[in-house]
């Protein structure tokens, strides 16, 4: 009897133990989300935990980063290239049970191109001059100019579509259309998602997500030791990385994104002004050693401001090679022969502060003597951004696709060229993709003809996660951290 | 003992009413703009200048004191910047794991310290003594963080008894909550409990040569009856004042524990909204620290009389 009692409790127990593979994940992540509303700030916080999972746009990134139908199941372009006819999937409901129609549609776009609205990338949608609603299922927006970036601006976080019975509460309670829906945020600690089960489109292999925000590097580094996260999705710390690849429970994710990592310049700022500065500027930079000393070897270096996974990249990183030689004859013509002074201002994220200092001993090396100061981002915002009171920073410039900021005379570093501005307005006029391809690829040439600033590398994704966890993505065409397809292998 | 109520609470409210508008004029002359911190470097004057007309951020100074201070009066504390949500609510959230985590440690402590203060002062000069000193310099020597790093790697990685950090929260019961809290109460816990061994041990030291004590003894009181029934409660008052002190010291300076454990307190809510230029709720959090340390005085003031029947006949 005792026998068959024992054999019968084993048997429960083999059962227990893991027969089924779990459907639960926590995400580690460093920034917590300030609100949950992508449409009205720039946190990528936001897009990290809601893209894709909770809220879902006409079109979508996919992980490859090319654009492809997301609620929108088709459209048509007129051929002037000035009216889209988006023809939208059927059957989709968002969260709170309401039916997503052209209505929505319309109104989401109409929101985020209001004089009053608050949407942080509001040039994205500059260019709408309407958002007629054809029927419940088909949607028409016209433009004032051929726009061939339209589909791809309509990808982005901040073009997601939202409901105007929720919009109340979307900053606490997001109501989407996606494979997640919301269920609870404890403000500092995380944000739990969980399936829904009247999804539209093929449903999601996990039932519970669980965001978790931790800040500090040290603490990030115990928390995935401890399997208390079961992925940290953009881990803070490079040099920490080894040591989990070497270890049998994980796996590192080492991807690209969109983030250009830039030694930005102050071109209207003496002697910054004179090209022949510039040039001399990117010849002191050794890039391979920023990227070893800065983020441990994690990132590839770029000649210009364009993601080498994208294929219309053009590698001009030999034309700025490190030459300290040539840099130097280069400060002696341009009437620098013992070199001058310069402020070195830095935002946070440790490729700045570890790569600033790397650079202004490069620098130091042709002549240039830099002033380094450490800033907020606030501050940062204020004085650099705003105020252009700076001679050099580094920063990231994570939007996708955004070398049409150069076109901006009035932007931070401040290089005002015609042609330039030229080129990128025929790239807006041009919807033919081989034409597209041709301006973009000039348009990388131009700016790294005139050194505006100085390229230093493309910002890696770096995520590790428990080795059983399948489906993660390694690149991040977007901030995003679509958990649609993730599941866990058995 | 009325007089002397009434003239610690005046002095209460004064400190307040200074303590708001130093803190207003610091946070708000600090540079950065919340309305472009928010919306990034690709936003649009147009949209900031909506955001920034939302946040109310175009009122002058003055009747934005005002208006915050009124608030405040009536338990409104006003509405974050970029959580958008109500500052009290937050502040009541993160209290949920600030308050409990500042108790448990000031707990643990008065429990070490009380014990080995009075074993350490009643073996003055002997081993025991020296062995409890040597302790305490470590524990005044070691910085809580990096203990703190030392036991997650311990007991969080090798030995997996806790977690490595995070709060699992009291809806999930009352242990749960309390072993999310141990490791950080222990790393905050110890270099106070070396202060306060410290103080108790030379309080009880200084106590034990006063002249009563003589007496005590020569009435036919053992020395440790003498320790126990007369220089330990003398020697409280400059105890309780340090207590007094750690207190508002744990529910504050808490910040770089909670970023080690990566706990939602008040700590984190003050590091977070700093770097986000969320004006209104330093502004509230800090108040609120700065209220919690002058009730806490007025607290130990209150028992100092208490304690010492002589405060309150006095004058």
């Amino acid at each position: 009897m005792t026998y068959r009692k024992f054999l019968a409790a084993s048997a429960l127990a083999l059962i227990a133990s893991g027969a089924w593979a779990k459907t639960d994940i926590i995400v580690g992540m460093q920034l917590e989300p300030p609100h949950l509303d992508p449409t009205s700030a720039a946190a990528g916080a936001i897009d990290s935990v809601l893209y894709s999972n909770v809220f879902e746009g006409l079109t979508r990134f996919a992980s490859d980063g090319s654009i492809v139908a997301g609620l929108a199941k088709s459209w048509d372009i007129s051929e002037d290239g000035l009216t889209y006819t988006f023809h939208l999937n059927e059957g989709v409901k968002f969260h709170d049970g309401t039916d997503m129609n052209a209505e929505d549609v319309k109104f989401s776009l109409d929101r985020a191109r209001a004089a009053d609205s608050q949407n942080a990338q509001k040039a994205l949608f500059a260019g709408i001059a309407s958002v007629d609603v054809v029927d419940p299922a088909t949607v028409k927006v016209t433009l004032s100019a051929p726009n061939g970036a339209f589909l791809f601006n309509m990808a982005w976080g901040d073009a997601v579509i939202v409901a105007p019975e929720s919009i109340e509460n979307i900053k606490q309670a997001p109501v989407g259309t996606g494979a997640f829906k919301f269920a609870n945020w404890v403000q500092g600690d995380r944000i739990e998602l969980a399936k829904n089960d009247g999804y539209w489109g093929t449903p999601a292999k996990l039932d519970a997500v669980t965001f978790k925000f931790i800040s500090d590097p040290t603490a990030a580094f115990a928390a995935v030791m401890a399997e208390d996260v079961n992925v940290f999705a953009g881990f803070p710390a490079p040099e920490n990385l080894a040591q989990f690849g070497a270890d049998p429970r994980f796996l590192v994710l080492v991807g690209s994104t969109e983030g250009e990592t830039i030694l930005s310049t102050n071109n209207k700022m003496p002697p910054f002004d004179n090209v022949k500065v510039r040039e001399a500027l990117a010849h002191a930079i050794n890039r391979q050693e920023i990227i070893d000393g800065a983020m441990f070897g994690y990132g590839t270096p770029i000649g210009t401001h364009f993601a080498p996974h994208n294929p219309d990249y053009v590698d001009l990183a030999a034309q700025s090679a490190y030459d300290p030689e040539l840099s130097k004859k280069l400060l002696a013509e341009a009437g620098f022969p013992d070199g001058f002074k310069t402020t070195l201002k830095l935002p946070p994220p440790s490729y700045a502060r570890r790569g600033g200092e790397i650079i202004a001993a490069q620098l130091r090396a042709v002549g240039i003597e830099t002033e380094i100061s450490n800033l907020e981002w606030a501050q940062w915002l204020e004085e650099v951004f705003k105020g252009k009171d700076y001679g050099l920073t580094i920063v990231s410039h994570t939007e996708p696709a955004d070398i049409n900021i150069y076109a901006r005379p009035e932007y931070y570093f401040q290089y005002d060229s015609a042609a330039f501005q030229g080129l990128m307005a025929d790239l807006n006029n041009a919807t033919d993709p081989a034409k597209r391809s041709e301006i973009l690829k000039a348009a990388q040439k131009m700016i790294a003809d005139d050194y505006v600033n100085g390229y230093l590398f493309q910002l890696a994704a770096l995520s590790v996660a428990n080795a059983k966890v399948k489906g993660l993505w390694t690149n991040a065409p977007t901030q995003a951290t679509d958990l649609t397809a993730v599941y866990w292998e058995e | 003992m009325l007089r002397y109520v009434t003239k610690r609470f005046l002095s209460l409210c004064v400190a307040l009413v200074v303590a708001s508008a130093v803190i207003f004029t610091l946070v708000e002359v600090v540079p950065g703009d919340p309305a472009s911190f928010m919306l990034g470097i690709n936003a649009q004057e147009d949209t900031l200048a909506a955001l920034r007309e939302e946040l109310g951020l175009n009122g002058s100074l003055l009747s934005r004191y005002l208006d915050w201070v009124g608030g405040m009066v009536r338990g409104d504390f006003g509405t974050s910047y970029t959580y958008r949500t109500d500052v009290a609510g937050m502040i009541a959230d993160r209290m949920q794991v600030s308050l409990p985590l500042a108790l448990y440690a000031l707990a643990l402590s008065t429990l070490i310290a009380f014990p080995a203060g009075i074993w350490a002062a009643a073996r003055r000069g002997r081993v025991g003594d020296v062995a409890v000193m040597g302790a305490t310099q470590l524990g005044l020597a070691v910085p809580n963080f990096w203990f703190a790093m030392l036991m997650v790697l311990v007991f969080a990685i090798k030995l997996r008894w806790f977690p490595a950090g995070g709060f699992a929260g009291w809806e999930k019961g009352l242990w749960p909550g309390l072993k999310s809290l141990t490791l950080p109460a222990i790393a905050l816990a110890l270099p106070q409990a070396a202060i306060l061994t410290r103080v108790m041990r030379s309080a009880l030291i200084d106590a034990l040569g006063e002249d009563y004590i003589r007496t005590a003894r020569a009435k036919g009181l053992t020395r440790g009856q003498a320790l126990r029934r007369h220089a330990l409660r003398n020697a409280l008052i400059p105890v309780l004042t340090i207590i007094g002190m750690q207190f508002s010291f744990l529910l504050a300076g808490a910040i770089i524990i909670e970023n080690v454990f990566f706990l939602p307190g008040l700590g984190r809510l003050v590091f977070q909204s700093i770097s986000a230029r969320d004006l209104i709720v330093v502004e509230s959090v800090v108040m609120l620290l700065v209220f919690a340390v002058i009730v806490v005085n007025f607290a130990v003031d209150l028992a100092y009389a208490l304690v010492d029947p002589r405060l309150r006949t006095r004058e």
